[in-house]
């Protein structure tokens, strides 16, 4: 073990005030997203909204490919299901996507903080981070 | 009895989770064949159930529950791999977001130590989600046998560090500042710790993301040992590094699934409610329980679904 004494950490005890920021906001998307997940699912199975696949056809498309499912279900790909959200079963994109979308917000109040000390290396990589998240969440690669 | 009650309560609840598995065909076939259409909400039900019990058993086992999801729902459930893995970074996701606030804010999880691995997981996370999307179903199931049974062995063999004493940082470690304080409420004390062979973990975090993309495991099982044995991490902040570490890989890999519809939310949120509920309840057994029942389970749970998943991928047990 390391002790506290024998070390230069450049650093105090305790969380600092960017993580603090950083944990606050991801509690709240975090529960965002998870209140909306349930209660979208609570509209889908109560089958308020209509559903773009029927229930009795689930058994025959879930053993299939993702490719080959897209094409029997029509379901949408990359964001096109934002425009089918009167349809139950898509609805519950909405959930799944604030959930995996609740570190970008995040992220992004990292900036002002790293800016401002000019911690240079860490503004990079925050900003290289939020590259990577927005690339995997734009579609680019949603062509089944 | 008393003295065993917990194990006695998991052990049931095991019990139940396998049943409602292993009675799932039966039930199927007994609604019409391998297409019943009346029996839709067995499946949802099922996954459910089983997600609770592994949601029970990964929070005191230290894991993930990705790790034990995938190999077990592909290996008997009906559905096809592409769902199962998709699933299985939503319901690591989840959980991830679910303690990444709380570690976050008891310094039990370090953003400074965690954002640059964090990076290059992520980046290799995609790679792996379009490479594990672009193979071959017999392969990933053939790859993931093989990577839960080594798993299994490394859960079985690996030996952990609580304090790891680092001399000195590495270069990198220490331009980086990957070092710090954090306070341990066991002992209640403040505890030094810095970061060492910074170049070989970036390494080891890129391998762990190609993984984590292609099985659709959380990754929970290597960012711990990694952190801990090899860049001299002290064990609880290793932990929970690993979680908000998780947090942004997985959702990294789960934007590939979901862009390219290998999500289907009816699986998804039974699991990923599933899996929460048994962790809350995993959270308190975590206080009674001995942590080497648990281990043991998990590693028994590891070895039939990789034996499972191996089988499988090699065409013996369809």
């Amino acid at each position: 073990m390391v002790g506290v004494s024998e070390m230069n950490t450049g650093r105090g005890s305790g969380p600092s005030a960017e993580q603090l920021r950083y944990a606050r906001i991801l509690d709240y998307a975090m529960r965002a997203g998870l209140a909306v997940l349930v209660a979208s699912f609570a509209v889908y199975v109560a089958g308020v909204l209509p559903a773009q696949v029927p229930f009795e056809a689930l058994p025959r498309l879930w053993v299939l490919p993702a490719g080959e499912y897209l094409r029997e279900s029509g379901m949408p790909t990359g964001w096109a299901w934002l425009a089918m959200l009167d349809r139950g079963d898509v609805l519950l994109f909405s959930g799944v996507a604030i959930l995996a979308g609740a570190s970008l917000p995040c992220l992004f109040a990292l900036v002002p903080a790293y800016a401002a000390r000019k911690d240079w290396a860490y503004l990079g990589i925050t900003f290289a981070l939020i590259g990577v998240l927005l690339l995997a969440a734009s579609g680019v690669f949603g062509s089944p | 009895m008393n003295n065993n009650k917990p194990e006695f309560i998991l052990g049931l609840a095991c019990c139940a989770g396998a049943v409602v598995a292993a009675s799932c065909p039966s039930l199927a076939l007994a609604a019409g064949g391998p297409d019943p259409a009346a029996a839709w909400w067995v499946w949802p039900l099922a996954v459910f159930f089983v997600c609770f019990v592994l949601g029970m058993i990964a929070v005191p086992a230290g894991i993930g529950g990705g790790v034990l999801f995938v190999p077990i729902v592909s290996g008997f459930f009906p559905f096809h791999l592409d769902f199962v893995r998709g699933t299985g970074l939503l319901v690591a996701l989840a959980s991830a977001l679910a303690a990444g606030p709380g570690l976050l804010r008891s310094g039990l999880a370090d953003l400074r130590l965690g954002l640059p691995l964090t990076l290059l997981a992520s980046a290799a996370a995609i790679v792996g989600a379009l490479v594990g999307l672009a193979l071959p179903v017999a392969i990933v199931e053939t790859a993931l046998g093989v990577t839960i049974l080594c798993i299994a062995a490394l859960m079985w063999r690996a030996k952990k560090s609580a304090y790891p004493g680092v001399a000195r940082p590495d270069a990198l470690g220490a331009a980086l500042r990957m070092s710090g304080i954090y306070h341990d409420h066991a002992f209640a004390r403040d505890i030094g710790w810095q970061a060492q062979r910074t170049p070989l973990g970036l390494l080891l975090f890129t391998g762990i993301g190609v993984l984590a993309g292609v099985f659709g495991l959380g990754a929970g099982w290597a960012n711990v040992p990694v952190l801990n044995l090899v860049m001299g991490v002290p064990l609880k902040l290793s932990a929970g590094t690993s979680g908000f570490i998780l947090s942004i890989v997985d959702s990294a890999a789960a934007w590939v699934y979901i862009n390219k519809g290998a999500l289907l939310a009816v699986i998804a949120v039974p699991s990923v409610i599933g899996m929460m509920l048994g962790a809350f309840i995993g959270a308190r057994l975590l206080r009674v329980m001995k942590t080497s029942v648990i281990r043991n389970l998990v590693i028994a749970i590891l070895l039939l679904a990789g034996v499972r998943a191996l089988t499988k991928g090699l065409g013996w047990w369809a």
